[in-house]
Order: structure tokens, then sequence, then C-alpha cells
């Protein structure tokens, strides 16, 4: 018999036949291991890996996952690649490491507390006394170009001929500082900055304003449709009316007055905008609880004397947690978005900020320096479009119904 | 001799995910005379159902494919007709009954545009000649007063009657082939009887031929002229149905034929102590109307019953689905309110709190229908079975494990698969798992709620053996729910019989089965153990 076959190949991979004496049913009686289930698939590989494979073969969500990667990771460091501070200094035969320590001026003969590296006498005096390595980018965001060849906002450096691009420098052509590390690639905005530099760290504290603020409201959000959703009634009715009041607040004006009165920073931007996006996920973690609370592995673990938190937590969040994850790059978007709007009508990070919104609105009151407006929407639309590509690879791949590709 | 109506030749159907391929059918023939019932048997996972619905070409393309064979309908081979003619066919010629009457109607329309719509569809019928002839086929699959019936929706009908509205769509344009799959599984015995008795009753009067998928062995020697048994996507046995039933030539269909649950329960001690008792218990749910949601009325789920379980002993609870056997068990356990004395090992516990309910919890388990549904998906084996060791006992890690071994092997798996996740596992396996998760607490009293209903049922007599072997061996007591009287028969030492809530009928297995004294349990007996039709007004439709 078919059966029986199966289970005697079943009977080798127990180790120790005497340790299993005891068995209620003969080895002979057990049931075939591996019955063809319906359509007869392949159920070894676990649900993430099928999820992974899935997100791959999406090749254009899974190619904005790496170059998103990519992007994230190096501007972490912007510090080391756009800074107005050399890597590494060597003076008088001592390493110093500018881009992590402040040195004051006196070390090199100045007066300054924070020691302007891009100073011609501080340049020299350490050229001459030692070297210095520079990153790539000779600006930070705030660095501003003290000899730009036209009027602010000033173009890309590589507009210009050699000779306009130093036209402003003590010594001309022959100026040490005329040298591709001190151009503009993308142009100075309207107080001389590099809007490259600017881009670069706009970029970082968009994605960690936008990570942030998804971590903290999914959190909240979860908790808060958790309980919703697993005790129901009163609990869940009543919740539910404050959150359909809270949400017909207009967050827009809220966030404006409040900007007003305190002067807006990262934490407090961060915190208002929270008060409003926590709601964004309540509804559908609130779904699968309701759902899922009432499935038999549930009721199986109440049976056992199960508590009601552990239940959450272990056999119901799982659910939650797929629809949860196939909003997070949504709910990022949503985020990054409502900043650099808040940049871009001025009440959002404090000003000298690099931020992308505000690159925008520079762009608009600088209709003449085109390079501004368009360096922020090429920036701004990139980053969106990828964590939209990546959010819908995302989804694919958390699909249920995606069985059959 | 001509042609048969339906020739089915080295069919194979495979499916593809992610770039592998597996065989789900392999090489089958066979072929259905007019007018012939053939019934195709086998367990789930066997290919019956891929079988049938190649034939009208209605699997999940192109995912599943069929490297070989030919599906001859009336000459013309179905899997090389364009879609146009192939839909003229479907619903026409060939129509189809599923197994789940719940979800085969679109809860959103009204019995007479469901069944009108495939009249006004194939045969281009106006509204009105749409409407007298859904009447008349309402009438003929013996839905009563069908005239009021026509402005209903698919949720205020019976699970029989939408069976019976299902039937009426696949009789509405006189085909020349049913496939019925699975049709009667979803309801209950007594319904069943009355829908199979029906569909004999028609197909004899119109002339049609019956494809009819099953894995009930019971309903086959019914129903069927032949019979074509499957495993594993080939078939391996075909013939006239008395000679099939009589002389299996095949190894599997006589593997298949020897599977009843057999057997009776060990006798119990009448004088050991009694483990659960109740005294007049009652489930009622208010039914609330108006603006200030008064209390109108209550639906009486479970309306006094008193039974005590002697240790070692097991209950069986039987009754068609709505009777309240379920709410009875959950009621037992606290996990649903209740009114009425409820004795566990001598405490009353139907006032108890939920806190204080949790020590006591280790010591009163359930297993449940489902399965599939009763154990988390994103839990190992492992993690499942120590669950509740975590919360009631002081055991470290490497005794919880050990316990988890222990409780795998008792219940016949090996214990080396307790990292795999619940959906590695068969059906069989899973319910084997659930028990496991029962036993591990080692208590005394175990609430099984049809926990061998959604099993093969060569599967369920080995998990019926287990059950009884762990009675027998830990001294255990079963609270054993189920609609299927064979399973009850092989496991109780004492039935009660439930109806609306209440008890119609208790005693002894063996005198409930073979002198019942009701006409609703002569009925049920009738319809379970031989698919008989109950006279009458003494069950519902």
């Amino acid at each position: 018999m078919e059966e029986i076959r199966k289970s005697g190949d079943e009977r080798e991979t127990i180790p120790d036949r005497d340790a299993a004496e005891d068995l209620a049913v003969a080895f002979e009686e057990r049931e075939a291991t591996a019955l063809p289930t319906g359509a007869g698939f392949d159920t070894a590989t676990t649900l993430n890996q099928r999820r992974w494979r899935i997100f791959k073969r999406h090749r254009r969500g899974y190619v904005s996952l790496w170059l998103f990667l990519v992007l994230f990771t190096v501007t972490l460091f912007a510090e080391f690649i756009a800074n107005d501070r050399p890597l590494l200094v060597s003076y008088k035969g001592e390493l110093l490491v500018p881009v992590l320590v402040d040195y004051p001026e006196e070390k090199f003969g100045g007066f300054l507390a924070r020691t302007d590296y891009r100073d011609p006498f501080i340049r020299d005096e350490i050229e001459q006394n030692g070297w210095m390595i520079w990153p790539p980018i000779r600006y930070d965001y705030r660095a501003v170009n003290t000899s730009p060849p036209t009027p602010l906002p000033s173009a890309p450096s590589w507009m210009f001929t050699k000779e306009k691009r130093c036209s402003l420098m003590p010594e001309g052509v022959d100026d040490p500082s005329c040298t591709i590390w001190n151009w503009n690639w993308l142009g100075t905005d309207d107080q001389g900055r590099d809007v490259l530099a600017r881009v670069i760290y706009g970029f970082r504290i968009s994605i960690l304003f936008g990570l942030v603020l998804t971590a903290a409201s999914s959190v909240i959000g979860i908790a808060a449709g958790a309980v919703q959703g697993y005790f129901g009634g009163w609990t869940d009715l009543l919740f539910q009316r404050f959150i359909e009041i809270w949400t017909s607040v207009p967050s827009l004006y809220i966030i404006l007055i409040l900007s007003a009165v305190f002067t807006p920073n990262f934490f407090l931007l961060l915190g208002i905008l929270l008060a409003f996006s926590w709601v964004s996920l309540v509804g559908v973690v609130r779904a699968e609880f309701l759902r899922a609370r009432n499935f038999e592995y549930v009721t199986a673990a109440r049976a056992l004397g199960v508590g009601s938190l552990t239940i959450m937590w272990r056999h119901l969040l799982p659910n939650a947690m797929v629809a949860t994850l196939t909003f997070l790059p949504f709910i990022m978007n949503g985020s990054i978005s409502t900043l650099t709007s808040l940049d871009f009508l001025g009440f959002g990070l404090p000003p000298g900020s690099p931020s992308l919104g505000e690159l925008l609105a520079q762009g608009k009151n600088n209709i003449q320096a085109p390079w501004l407006g368009i360096s922020g929407f090429i920036v701004i639309s990139l980053m969106l479009s990828l964590l939209i590509f990546i959010g819908e690879a995302v989804r694919d791949a958390f699909d249920p119904r995606k069985t059959f590709v | 001799m001509t042609a048969p109506l339906l020739q089915i030749e080295d069919l194979s159907v495979a499916f593809h995910q992610e770039g592998r391929t597996a065989l789900a059918v392999d090489k089958v023939s066979f072929g259905i005379e007019k007018g012939e019932t053939l019934a195709v048997v086998g367990e789930s996972g066997s290919g019956k159902s891929v079988t049938a619905l190649s034939c009208v070409r209605l699997l999940p393309y192109p995912a599943a494919s069929h490297p070989s064979g030919r599906i001859l309908f009336k000459g013309r081979d179905m899997l090389q007709l364009p879609p146009k003619e192939l839909q003229k066919i479907r619903g026409n010629d060939i129509t189809m009954i599923f197994q789940e009457p719940m979800t085969s109607l679109n809860p959103l329309h009204r019995v007479e545009k469901q069944v009108g719509e495939i009249l006004r569809r194939h045969r281009g019928l106006s509204d009105k000649a749409a409407r007298a002839r859904t009447l008349e086929l309402l009438d003929a699959v013996g839905i009563r007063d069908p005239e009021s019936r026509l402005a209903s929706y698919p949720h205020q009908l019976s699970g029989g009657q939408r069976q019976r509205v299902m039937i009426a769509m696949a009789l509405a344009n006189e085909p020349d082939l049913l496939i019925a799959d699975e049709p009667t599984t979803a309801l209950d015995v007594t319904v069943q009887a009355q829908i199979l008795a029906l569909l004999k009753d028609i197909q004899e009067r119109m002339g049609m031929a019956m494809m009819f998928i099953t894995h009930d062995l019971g309903i086959v020697r019914k129903i069927a002229d032949r019979v074509v048994v499957m495993t594993e996507g080939k078939v391996v046995e075909t013939g006239a149905t008395e000679r099939v039933f009589t002389a299996p030539e095949h190894p599997y269909t006589r593997h298949l034929l020897a599977a009843e649950p057999t057997g009776s329960a060990p006798v119990a001690d009448p004088n050991a102590p009694i483990v659960v008792e109740t005294k007049d218990l009652k489930v009622w749910f208010p039914v609330k109307r108006g603006l200030l949601r008064r209390t109108v009325d209550h639906i009486k789920a479970v309306d006094g019953i008193d039974l005590e379980v002697r240790r070692g002993e097991t209950l069986g609870v039987v009754g068609e689905s709505g009777s309240g056997k379920t709410t009875l068990g959950f009621a037992i356990l606290r996990l649903i309110q209740s009114e009425g004395r409820i004795v566990f090992m001598g405490d009353a516990i139907d006032q108890t709190s939920w806190s204080k309910m949790r020590p006591l919890r280790s010591k009163m388990q359930i297993v449940f229908q489902d399965p599939y549904g009763s154990l988390s998906p994103r839990m190992a084996v492992g993690e499942i079975i120590a669950e509740g060791l975590k919360i009631h006992s002081r055991m470290s890690a490497a005794e919880r494990e050990e316990a988890v071994v222990r409780a795998l092997t008792e219940v016949g798996l090996d214990p080396a698969t307790r990292s795999r996740y619940p959906h590695e596992f068969s059906g069989g396996q899973r319910q084997r798992i659930a028990i496991a998760r029962a036993l591990v607490l080692e208590p005394d009293f175990i609430m099984l709620d049809e926990p061998t209903s959604a099993l093969d049922r060569s599967v369920q007599a080995q998990v019926v053996d287990l059950l009884r072997a762990v009675q027998k061996r830990r001294n255990l007591t079963f609270l054993f729910i189920s609609h299927d009287l064979q399973v009850v028969r092989a496991l109780a030492n004492e039935v009660i019989v439930m109806r609306s809530g209440k008890v119609v009928e208790r005693g002894h297995t063996k005198d409930i089965f073979e002198t019942p004294q009701t006409d609703y349990t002569r009925a049920l007996m009738a319809a379970a153990l031989y698919h008989e039709q109950a006279p009458a007004g003494v069950v519902a439709d």
C-alpha cells in the first residue's frame, strides 16, 4: 500500500525506537507524511523565503531597494563626503581629525573658536607645516562660498570658464583655492551655500525624520489598533469615536499655530506630526485583530489560560504585521512629504537646516536660478519614487493571493 | 458500443509555482455514459477535484497546464475549444455544483436573479418567462413555497435550501452532464440524505449523466453506478459500484474500504468519581431591538442541560449544526458566559472569575475541529505545544523541551519535527499536534469539538484509535462533540442527542444506536449510517 510504504521511510528518521515504544499508534498505521495537498505545492520553504523571492522577482522594487539603501548609507556619512573641514590633518607632526573634533583656531595661529579651514591663512599655515585630506566636496550645508563668480545665487561651477570661476579669488586663476574641489557642482543658493552639500544633508534628514516618525506612529498606531480590535465592545466604540473627532481636527492649522508659538526644531516637529499621524495604521491593525481574535488558535490559547497581553503579542500581532509592513513605505512617504511641505511654507525645521522643502522655496523665489528648483525636484521625486516602488514590491510580496506567479 | 458522453483520455494536470512544477493529475482516463452516475472517490489531494475542474477548464490557467491528454465531450476536445465555444457549454451542457453552498451563491443577489440569470444568458428568456421557469425549477428541487423564496437573499436560506438553489441553477438548462463536487459534505447528515435523494430523483427524471466527486464511500454506494478510485493523481481502480465494494482489486481501494472507524469505547467504571457535572446549564444570547436596544427575546443556544461525566468516560454529544453542542462545550470550559451550575472535580466553577480560572485551565483542555485554524501559523510546533507549559508549570526550558518531545511521541509524531511550522503538516498530523498540545498539560478533562470532521476517513480512524489509546493510558475524561455518528459510536460510552439547545435523548451508546426512542434520533441514525431520507416533518430542511 502506498501509505504504508511512506511510513516505512518515516521510521528511519526516528533515531531511537525504544524511546518511542510508548506510541499510541503503531508505525505501520501512521498516516503518510506528505500527502499532496490539493494542488500539490511544495510547502517546505518558509513563508518569508517565498516573500523574499516574490520581492526579488519584482525587478523595479528590488533595484529601488538597493538604490535607496546605497543612497541612504552614503548620506548617513554626509560629514565625510561634504564638509568644510578636512578629514585628516597633519600639523607640526600631530595627527588631527577635524571632521570629528572641534579644534580652536589658536592651534593654528588664528582667533576663532571653531577653525575655518577654508580660510586662506589657516590653509597656508597647515599646508606649510604638514598636509590635509579633504572630503570630495569642500562645503557642508552651512559653508558659504565666499568668492562666488556671480551675484548669489550662483550657477553651477561647470557653467563658467576657469577665469570667470576664480575671478573673485585674491590671486585669481593662480589662487590655490581655484581647484575642482571648490566647485559648486549644483551651484549655490541665495546665501552662497553649496546646493549639492545641502541636498546630501537634506536627503539624510528627510529620511531620518521619515523613519523616526514612521516607527513612532507605527508603535502607537499598532498598540491602539490592537487594544481596540482585541477588546472590542465599548473600548472599541469610544476609541473609534475619539479617532473620528481627532482626525477631523485640521492638523495643518494646528502645526502652523504651534510653529508660530514655539521655535520649531526636529523633535517638536516630530511630536506635532506624530500626534496626527499615528491614526493611519489604527484601522488596519484593528481590523486584523477583530478578524483574528475569533480564530480557533486564539480560542485555543485562551483555553490554555494564556493572558490577553501574551495572546495579542504572540498570536495576533504577527497577523497584523503583514498589513502593517505593507503600509510602512507609504506612511514613510507621507511623513517625508509633510515635512517637505512644512519646510516649503517656512514652518518646518529651524532656519539654516539643510531641508529639501526650503530648497524648493528658494527655487520658487529665484526663478532665474533654475538649478535650485531642478535639484530639489529631482532629489525629492527620486526619493519618493524609490520608496513607492519598494512599497509596491513589498505589497506584492505579502499578497497571499500571489500563489500563482 | 457508442462513444461515451464524456471521455477523459490520458489527462494530466500540472501546476507551476515559482519555477517548480507539481503534477496533480497523472495520465487519468475514464468515461461517463449518457444517463450514468459515476463517482470519483479519493482522499483529499488525490486530484479528483482538479480532474473535474479540467473538464470545463476552470483551473487557474496559466499556472495550471495540461501536459497530456484529451477531454472529449460529445466528440469535441474541451481542452482545445476556443473560449467562446467553451462558455456555451459551461452552464448549458455541463454544469457544476460545489461543496460550499455558503460561498457559491452571490450574497447580494436574490434567488430569482441568481437562477434567472442563467436562463436569460443561455436561453435568452424574457424576464417573465425566466421567472416562470425559475419557479418550476425551485419546485422541482423541493423548495417549499417557492413563490415567496424568489425574493430571498442567500443568507435567509438554510444550508440545505442553498444547496437546493445551487442544484436548481445547475439544472436550469437541462444539462447533459452534472458535475457535483462534494455537494453534501458541508451539510448536516439529515439534509445530506435529502439532497442525495433529490439528485438521484432528478437525474432519473431528466436522464442526465452525473459525475459525483466525494470522499464518502457511504454516499458512493448509495448513489453511483460506477466508481473511479483515485489516489495521488492516478486512477487505481474503475468498476461497477457493487463489484468495487464487494471485491476491490487494488490495495488502496481495500485500504479505503477498511478505513471506517471501528470498535467501541472501553467499558467505564460506573463508580468512578464525577469529573464534570452541570445542572440546568443555559446559554442564552439576547436579541436586542429598537432604539434603546432592549432585550426582546433570547436565542436559546443551550437550554437547561444536565449532564455528568465520570473519570475515564467519554460522553458523546451529537446533533446537527446549530443544535448548541459546541456552545455547551464552551460553556463547560467557561469560555463563554452561561447560567446554571458547573462542577469540575468537585468544585463549582460557574462563578469563578476569568483570572481565577487560569490555574484550572491546565486541567481542562480542548481540541478543535479545524486542524488548520487551531494552530497558530507563525509558531513552530514545539512552541505551540510548550505554550501552556510556560504558563502553568515552573519547568526549565530543557524540561519543557523534554515534555514536548514526550507529547509528540505519544501522539505518534516524530519529535524531530518540533521545529517545523504547522503548514508543513497534513490535516491528520496537525490534529495530532493539537492533541499533543492538550496532553502536554496532563489534563483530567478534554473537550473534543468535532476533532475528526475535517479529516479523511482513513485518517479519522487513526485519530479515533489514538484518542482511545490515550484515554485508556491516562484515564482521561472526554466530552466528545460530533455530528459524525460512526465516530461517536467508536468512542463514546454515553451519548446525548441535542436539538435546539435541548436534550432529545440520552443513554448508553449501544442503546441509542440500536434502539433509539425518539423519531428525531431515528431519523439522524438513518441519515448518518445509511443515507436514508427521513419521513417528512421530523427534520428541518
